[in-house]
């Protein structure tokens, strides 16, 4: 059995921040869990994955977030425990059923887990989705540490079911990647199996029922309120004249600022668990006796912009900042150096600052960009595109792995909003320029949003070619399965949908399927569609080899050596394909044999036919 | 007990991140608060990872510049890249064999020279060890074992609020039984360096 299955409580466990809401999910019952997996998220569908086979509990990673939280919404309407998760822009795409989630609320507790990314380590944006609790009319907790992510999981999925309303947790990198002590308390027995009860005048959304619901979320808001101006998660800790208010992760930074500049017990410092609806009276209780507060948080001044709020409706007139040139920046995440010096300049602390040694005598590092691996198949289907539709077509891109080809030499990347945008942005692009455009999109983005887009393109016939770049799963988050994934060799019983089945039957007629390995077929390939007015589908099929390895399926083949009799040092291979295999030795290109995977791609790139497979007893 | 802030670079794929997390479970049974921060997606294709462990004291789990005490770098370049985390009291303890990026070795980067520049660094830090932690993973077995060679260096020379019995028990109790007994070696070649 899986440790975290133990339905024991007491033991403590050094976990991830994913594995602790895991965990918290698990002790609150949850049967029902539902996602599209994205950093910093992704570890909690992955164990649930993991977990799901041992247990009774529903799993499933959904086509896109959107279709996750009305799946998940369905169960819980059922009465059934549910957990949905995602990234923070995630949320972007299923806001839609979020808002009107809202409005009909929920039977069995509903916890949304939104991930936030300041800094944005593996995003497009750093969004702060405290404000969908604003928007939504949803209560919002933010844990400050692993073990908390733990207890407010559990607690979220009561306070779900006290007010029928699904909670968002959110959290942000640095509780999802940390790990901390958690302490594991009881499991709570699991519910599977749940009873829809009809009441469309309830259930049923349309305008006469969403003016009725709409007043009942703002009852119900109400009663959250109350319910935060009391909670436990929102608590003050010291105390004197001087304030700090603070959630999250930020808390942590806060603490340890205060023991660092000698003020413990001396500045009352009030975390807050529990921020939407903000907890309004509990803030002015606050406020009343200080001198002057600082407010820390990270991102956007949700909290401060609501206290100046707060205070201003209790006619308090003293300081309160938070954001500003010169104390905290709405960019990037904070630190505890950041925070210890503004809470010393705010309040007039002296302090001496441990100051870091003087770098500018050391020489410049090389940068160590992150690259697409040794025998990656998008390398060489960009190779080949480039190759044959050159410099100046315009190549909108999508997110995945393949998002790495925005780097030079391959250069395959030249727009890109969210998932799916590849190939909407392409249709746009190609219109108002006048040439045909080209979109690169992965397997699994393409059944999240990509499909649509298709659809666009088809209808209004669009002069782009949609490149898919299919290997066989959810390389960038940690190889998850999507609907084109063949999920036999992990064991699963899930219906596969072809893609060239999907393309085909939308109706168009310039479909390739190419093997991107077989360099000349897939130039051809995309000669023809680049030649086609009107859409074009180029379906690139090769596993991604990091997952073959893991399902067995990486054929063993022979590694690649340069013959440097026959090299004529030109460099095509490393100047234009970048395989990181590749190392010069002096004037020599030689290949990493520890790294080559006999992928035979720099073999058909090289004019002079110098790199071939090592004889036994070569290289290797 | 006082606080210890350990920082750790290294390049995707050396172990840094199993790395982190066997110093967190050692303290773990050694009773001790500890937090542990880790960069997980993008970052990870071949590029820099960076992680961090904060014990005693502390909630925070990551590291500003100038406040580590110990800065562990599993590459010499990257040591260098996080030398800004380092003060006037900082142990560094670095790998010196090289691992160039893919940019230098197709000739579109310089690679340091790392003795000189190592000699530089442990002029302004409180001390500095420099092994070539690659050759002794090689000597254990494979040069995949140099996380638990890095280790091994780690407990020899840091104040640790731990001993390493309670790491020797993390890599037993967290690493497969298939490779125990080389980690162990790696290890011990580190901890003996």
């Amino acid at each position: 059995m899986d440790p975290l299955l133990n339905p024991k409580g007491g033991q403590k466990q050094l976990l991830l921040g994913n594995l602790g809401i895991v965990r918290g999910a698990l002790e609150a019952g949850v049967a029902f869990v539902t996602c599209y997996p994205g950093t910093p998220s992704s570890e909690i569908p992955d164990t649930f994955f993991q977990l799901a086979p041992e247990t009774d509990i529903y799993f499933e990673y959904s086509t896109n977030e959107k279709v996750a939280l009305e799946v998940g919404a369905g169960a819980a309407a059922a009465g059934v425990r549910t957990l949905v998760t995602m990234k923070h822009v995630g949320l972007n795409v299923a806001a839609d059923p979020l808002m009107t989630l809202a409005y009909i609320g929920t039977e069995g507790g509903m916890v949304i887990l939104t991930a936030d990314d300041p800094m944005m380590f593996s995003s497009q944006n750093e969004q702060d989705n405290r404000y969908y609790g604003k928007l939504s009319g949803l209560p919002v907790l933010e844990p400050s540490s692993p073990g908390e992510a733990k207890e407010m999981t559990k607690y979220a999925f009561d306070l779900s079911e006290e007010l029928k309303l699904p909670v968002l947790l959110r959290t942000t990198t640095r509780i999802n990647h940390s790990r901390g002590v958690v302490e594991f308390g009881k499991m709570n027995k699991r519910v599977t199996r749940g009873v829809f009860t009809k009441n469309p005048m309830k259930k049923v959304a349309i305008p006469a029922v969403s003016r009725v619901l709409h007043k009942e979320l703002l009852a119900k808001y109400d009663q959250a309120l109350e319910i935060a101006n009391k909670s436990d998660l929102n608590f003050i800790e010291g105390k004197g004249k001087l304030g700090i208010i603070t959630s999250g992760i930020s808390y942590a930074y806060v603490l340890d600022a205060i023991g660092d500049l000698g003020l413990k017990g001396s500045v009352a410092v009030l975390r807050l668990g529990f921020t939407n609806p903000f907890p309004k009276k509990l803030i002015q209780k606050f406020l009343r006796n200080k001198d002057k507060v600082l407010v820390v948080e990270e991102l956007e001044p949700y909290l401060e912009t609501e206290t100046k709020a707060a205070a201003q409706e209790a006619g308090i007139t003293i300081p309160i900042a938070g954001k500003s040139d010169k104390l905290f920046s709405r960019l990037y995440e904070l630190e505890p150096g950041i925070v210890r010096e503004k809470i010393a300049r705010y309040f007039g602390i002296k302090y001496k600052a441990l100051k870091p040694v003087k770098t500018d005598d050391l020489p410049q590092v090389p940068g160590r960009p992150p690259n697409l691996c040794p025998g990656c198949p998008h390398r060489a289907t960009y190779y080949s595109i480039k190759k044959v539709a050159g410099d100046d077509t315009v190549y909108p891109t999508d997110i995945g792995c393949y998002t790495l080809g925005v780097l030079p030499p391959l250069s395959a990347a030249d727009y890109l909003l969210d998932m799916g945008s590849s190939i909407s942005t392409a249709c746009g692009i190609s219109r108002a320029t006048g040439k045909k455009t080209v979109a690169f999109i992965g397997d699994s983005t393409f059944f999240h949003s990509g499909i649509t887009g298709l659809a666009d393109a088809i209808h209004h016939k669009h002069n782009v070619l949609m490149v898919i770049l299919d290997n066989g799963t959810t390389a960038m988050t940690g190889q998850q399965v999507h609907p084109g994934v063949d999920a036999e060799p992990l064991g699963r019983d899930l219906k596969r949908i072809s893609i060239e089945n999907i393309v085909r039957s939308m109706g168009v007629e310039s479909l390739f399927i190419a093997k991107p390995r077989n360099m000349k077929a897939t130039q051809k390939a995309v000669e023809e569609a680049m030649a086609y007015e009107g859409v074009s589908v180029l379906i690139s099929e090769e596993f991604c080899p990091l997952y073959a390895k893991r399902i067995g399926a990486l054929p063993k083949r022979p590694v690649f050596q340069v013959d440097q009799e026959k090299c004529k040092k030109h460099r095509e291979c490393l100047t234009r394909l970048a395989c990181p295999a590749f190392y010069l030795e002096g004037e020599d290109i030689m290949i990493n044999p520890n790294l080559c995977n006999g992928c035979a791609v720099c073999g058909q790139v090289c004019p002079e036919n110098a790199i071939k497979p090592a004889r036994q007893g070569g290289q290797k | 007990m006082t606080a210890t802030r350990i920082h750790i670079i290294g390049v995707g794929g050396q172990g840094t991140v199993l790395a982190t997390s066997l110093i967190g479970q050692a303290a773990l049974a050694a009773g001790i608060n500890i937090n542990v921060s880790e960069v997980h997606g993008m970052a990870r294709r071949g590029g820099v990872v960076e992680s961090a462990v904060t014990m005693g004291d502390l909630m925070s789990p990551i590291i500003s510049n100038g406040e580590a005490d110990i800065l562990l770098g599993f590459e010499p370049s990257e040591t260098l890249r996080a030398a800004v985390k380092c003060n006037n009291k900082t142990l560094v303890i670095t790998n010196n064999h090289p691992l160039p990026p893919f940019t230098v070795s197709i000739g579109k980067g310089v690679y340091p020279d790392i003795a000189d520049a190592l000699g530089k660094l442990e002029k302004k830090v409180g001390s500095l060890v420099a092994l070539d932690a690659d050759a002794l993973a090689h000597q254990a077995g494979t040069v995949l074992s140099l996380n638990m060679v890095m280790l091994g260096v780690l407990a020899r020379h840091a104040d640790l609020p731990f001993d390493e019995k309670h790491l020797k028990k993390a890599i037993k109790d967290n690493t497969k039984p298939k490779f125990l007994e080389m980690n162990i070696k790696a290890f011990d070649l580190g901890y003996n360096s």
